[in-house]
């Protein structure tokens, strides 16, 4: 009994192929487009751990300056007083034009729980100790020049890293100070108070110690919510496959049942045939995704690398959770999608009407039921969008935005097709806008889909066009000097700016110390007062008088970042390293995840710590900026140590362009899932569509005729959608600007309307639809006339 | 009027070739009714379809007024029955997305002959003005075959092809509904050519033709 009644429930699927491809392809779409995004953020955060758990920092404390080093002098006396501390130094090196991380350990007294690698070969403590060989990624391993010390090439380390004995990172960084000091997990008892030892130093937690995870986050959280949302589009595909294909498989629900089968069996098998389905489509899922992961991923490692200067690799692995969890995200998927006709399917009674109801035919009563809840949620959006605060309600703002007008879309469209009809005066346009109306409850699930890709696709795209045109005034603003020059050490720079002296309108030193900013990590830079600043610093907020204040070391600059992470306003105090200072202004630093303070360089020389960076930023005329350049490579500055204005933007600008080709990409590919959906919704629906079809054909219309009426109303339907978009689009721009970026990235971008872009769009929305409803226009045009015939003659 | 010769009409099957019309013949004055009688399967409906314009038979020829069907492409052929062919169908195949007042005057706009007067009284004369804001889905089936009357009849075609237009009726309502057509042609000055089971009706009209095996047969 119940093998006969699988096959007869399957048998609708042999009869209905177009059906079971669009549910599979939907499925598999948005599995792939979720699990990718997953995939790629689980890469991601497997570098960040490797990252984290190179020295041991997830697992022991250390000790870190508040601001600068840690001296030779400090570590003698910590170990004096019984600690065992193990020092670690930590510096960039350049390899041949690209920077990479070197760090110095000290094996003899590195805990073992923080030893990054393996040295209990024959032999490779001694190698490591004497030789200074150098441990790295086979991709960091092969960009090391020869005239640095023997390398040995490992998986365990994360691109863009060296590790090597505490002697030759002295010599490659040249520093004999250290960044941090690990200390070992068993510690002597009655030891003096590290407090009291070095009350410079920061006890640093194990667990607070993924600095680049916490700064990554948002950009992952961004990604998982551009998943969700193509998911989403994806599931409305599912949602009307498997509600159409219940709905015609009634009649044999109903004979099933009154043949004895129970209605729990005939849930089971549903049910089964289900998860058979979401198997498959699932398997395809998880391999599409790997496919949209890998081609994603190197786009999004520059950007890690660009943004936040996190190494993640290029190269996706392949890990067996990934694929269950993509599994599992399919077959979640297909029960969210399936459970309401399930649910239905439970409630049928056997004596239902044999004849299926129309797919999903709304009565106008529903329609504004639906949009009433639609309505519900935009006003939930706007609620939050006053009152609420963080990332995740900023996420749950945009879902409650887009369902809401997602469901109130099918009102939207009916109240405008019959505001239409009032000016309709031939019977032809009367009845195309009526039969449009009729129409819009079994098109409505990829309209919805093609509104929120629509309105997805005008918000990210507003929002990067924004943040384009402010980043791109910002960095012709802040980039104001011609040449950027970096010395290689203290005695260079002095040499440098002798050579310099009358060459140049203005020579800027560009000083910085790495210190703690009200408990995290950042940096703070020293200027001198020049009117170049006094031009072109864009500030947000200030204090009067503030250039000449700063000048006067009356108070210190603060980044947009760390204004709003600590709610500083002008004339708040601020802790920058050990001193306190007053806000006197608020400078916008976009692309910097970090916070970051400005004061005058006699202050940052007056803080006592190490000052890093031996930077200078020139001012001169463009006419001179080839002779300057030959002046600095005559004295022996390396070309490379000079940079000009140009290259310095072109490589923001690429860094800038690199973080939304992800989000682009994703974009892409949801209209593309969208328009698909709106594809197999006409394919579907021209098969039920010929009793309304066939009389009018009867009546003197031609198939030709008719397919193109077909095709206009896609149009219409499309255009519609696109009308309601662009409102969404634009509020959707707002939050992401307004809210999801400030809490993300830590900026607020003024919005910025590109009515080209729309039109781009509404045309791009209009051939879509065009093309979706061609290949069922065209099955109309040539259909037999039989089939129309057809319809006379059998009950409908 | 209206003359058919020697039609013949094949479809594919299982079994081959079936052939479902084969030398048929007729002829229909302007103004006179005809009944088509037969067993299912006998080709009634096929004739009604290939007369309609609506496919096309393998041989023959069906001449209506100074035009050959069987000549004409599909463009042509639906321009005919857009102006001067109106069919009724058993199943009424009312358009559902529209009201019965819109449903009564559609054929007639397309055919660019509206005339609000006669669309009201045939609706009168029908017994439908009161469910003129109706919807074909909230009228019973007599009521749903009368607005396809007044359609057809509305748009006042020179010929008027009903296939079984009381075939999904009780019997009173038959009679009813027949009667209305009958008068409306008659009106209208309009040929019938009427598909039916019921050798009652077809009584009704002026001529009968029986057709059996796909062959004319009395």
């Amino acid at each position: 009994m119940k093998r006969a009644a699988f096959s007869a429930l399957i048998s609708h699927w042999r009869k209905h192929p177009i059906q079971l491809v669009s549910l599979l392809l939907g499925l598999a779409l948005a599995t792939a487009l979720w699990s990718g995004v997953q995939a790629i953020n689980a890469e991601a955060r497997a570098s960040y751990d490797r990252a984290a758990g190179v020295l041991g920092q997830d697992e022991l404390q250390r000790l870190e300056p508040r601001a600068g080093t840690i001296s030779l002098a400090q570590y003698v006396a910590i170990r004096r007083a019984g600690w065992l501390a193990s020092p670690v130094m930590d510096g960039a090196i350049n390899l041949n034009g690209t920077r990479a991380r070197l760090i110095g350990i000290d094996p003899l007294s590195t805990p073992p729980q923080s030893s990054p690698v393996d040295l209990s070969g024959d032999g490779d403590l001694q190698a490591f100790v004497l030789d200074g060989l150098l441990f790295a990624h086979p991709e960091t391993a092969a960009q090391i020049p020869a005239t640095l010390p023997p390398v040995r090439v490992t998986d365990t380390l994360t691109p863009g890293l060296i590790i090597t004995d505490l002697s030759t990172a002295s010599d490659l960084l040249q520093t004999d100070s250290f960044a941090r000091l690990i200390l070992a997990p068993q510690q002597s008892v009655n030891l003096r108070p590290l407090s009291e030892l070095a009350p410079d130093l920061l006890l640093i937690a194990p667990e607070e110690g993924n600095d680049i995870a916490r700064l990554t986050d948002s950009f992952h959280l961004n990604l998982t919510a551009f998943g969700l949302l193509s998911f989403g589009v994806g599931l409305f595909i599912v949602h009307a496959a498997i509600g159409l294909a219940f709905e015609q498989r009634r009649p044999l629900f109903r004979t099933l049942r009154a043949l004895g089968l129970r209605k729990s069996t005939l849930l089971t098998l549903l049910a089964t045939e289900l998860f058979a389905l979401a198997v498959i489509a699932g398997t395809l899922g998880v391999a599409l995704g790997y496919l949209v992961a890998a081609a994603l991923l190197p786009d999004v490692a520059a950007t890690l690398r660009g943004l936040y200067g996190a190494q993640v690799s290029g190269a996706l692995t392949l890990n067996p959770a990934w694929w269950l969890s993509g599994l599992a995200i399919a077959l979640l998927g297909t029960a969210v999608a399936g459970a309401q006709s399930l649910w239905r399917t439970a409630n049928l009674p056997i004596l239902a009407p044999a004849q299926p109801r129309a797919w999903a035919i709304a009565s106008l009563k529903s329609l504004k039921r639906q949009a009433l809840v639609g309505a519900g949620l935009i006003a939930l959006s706007a609620v939050l969008a006053g009152y609420g605060s963080g990332l995740t309600t900023g996420f749950v703002l945009l879902g409650c935005l887009l369902v809401g007008a997602a469901l109130t879309l099918p009102l939207f469209l009916h109240v405008a097709l019959n505001f239409a009809s009032k000016f309709s005066h031939t019977a032809l346009s009367d009845w195309t806008l009526a039969d449009t109306r009729q129409q819009v409850p079994g098109l409505s699930l990829a309209l919805m889909a093609l509104l929120l890709a629509m309105a997805a696709n005008i918000g990210v795209g507003t929002m990067v066009s924004s943040f384009r045109v402010t980043f791109t005034g910002w960095l012709d603003q802040r980039l104001a000097a011609q040449l950027y020059v970096t010395a290689r050490d203290q005695a260079e720079a002095t040499d440098l700016a002798r050579l310099l002296d009358g060459e140049v309108d203005a020579l800027l030193p560009i000083r910085y110390i790495e210190a703690q900013i009200e408990g995290a990590p950042g940096q703070i830079y020293g200027i001198i007062d020049d009117i170049t600043y006094r031009e072109n610093w864009p500030l947000l907020a200030a204090q009067p008088d503030v250039w000449n204040r700063l000048a006067a070391g009356d108070g210190a600059l603060v980044n947009e970042q760390l204004a709003l992470r600590e709610g500083l306003d002008p004339g708040d105090p601020v802790t920058l390293g050990t001193a306190q200072f007053t806000v006197l202004g608020v400078y916008s630093d976009y692309g910097n995840p970090r916070g970051e303070a400005i004061v005058s360089l006699d202050q940052l020389g007056a803080k006592g710590a190490p000052i890093q960076g031996f930077n200078f930023a020139l001012r001169l005329p463009e006419t001179r900026v080839d002779e300057v350049t030959n002046l600095l490579t005559t004295a022996g500055l390396p070309a490379r140590n000079i940079r000009d204005q140009a290259a310095i933007k072109a490589f923001s600008l690429d860094v800038f362009e690199r973080t939304f080709t992800v989000t682009g990409a994703l974009n892409v590919l949801t209209l593309g899932v969208a328009a698909l959906a709106l594809l197999t919704s006409l394919l579907t629906l021209s098969t039920m569509r010929l009793p309304q079809l066939a009389p009018v054909w009867a009546m003197g219309l031609t198939r030709a005729k008719l397919a193109r009426l077909e095709l206009l109303r896609a149009i219409i339907l499309a255009a519609l959608t696109a009308l309601i978009a662009l409102p969404v689009g634009l509020a959707l721009a707002w939050v992401l600007l307004a809210i999801v970026n400030v809490e993300a990235f830590g900026w607020r971008l003024p919005m910025t309307l590109f009515p080209s872009d729309w039109i781009g769009l509404f045309i791009a929305a209009l051939i879509a639809a065009a093309l979706s409803a061609a290949w069922p226009a065209r099955r109309l045009a040539t259909r037999p006339a039989a089939d129309l015939i057809k319809v006379f003659a059998h009950e409908r | 009027m209206l003359q058919v010769e020697k039609l013949t009409k094949t479809y594919p099957s299982e079994d081959g070739q079936q052939t479902v019309l084969r030398n048929v013949s007729l002829a229909l004055a302007a103004g006179e009714s005809l009944a088509l009688t037969g067993e299912s399967g006998s080709g009634k409906s096929t004739l009604l379809t290939l007369v309609a314009g609506l496919d096309q038979p393998d041989q023959g020829a069906i001449r209506f007024q100074n035009h050959d069907l069987t000549q004409m492409d599909d463009a042509g052929r639906a321009d005919l029955r857009r102006g001067e062919i109106g069919v009724i169908f058993q199943q009424f195949n009312l358009i559902p997305s529209l009201d019965v007042a819109a449903n009564i005057a559609f054929h007639a706009r397309l055919a660019e002959r509206a005339d609000a007067a006669w669309c009201a009284a045939l609706a009168t004369r029908l017994g439908l003005e009161a469910h003129l804001a109706r919807y074909p889905e909230q009228l019973s089936g007599g009521q749903q075959q009368r607005v396809a009357i007044a359609r057809t009849l509305a748009a006042r075609p020179k010929l008027v092809l009903a296939d079984e237009p009381t075939g999904n009726l009780d019997e009173d309502s038959s009679d009813t509904v027949l009667d209305l057509l009958m008068s409306g042609v008659r009106e209208t000055g309009a040929a019938l050519l009427m598909v039916t089971h019921s050798l009652r009706q077809a009584d009704k009209l002026d001529r009968r033709l029986h057709l059996s095996h796909g062959q004319v047969s009395g």
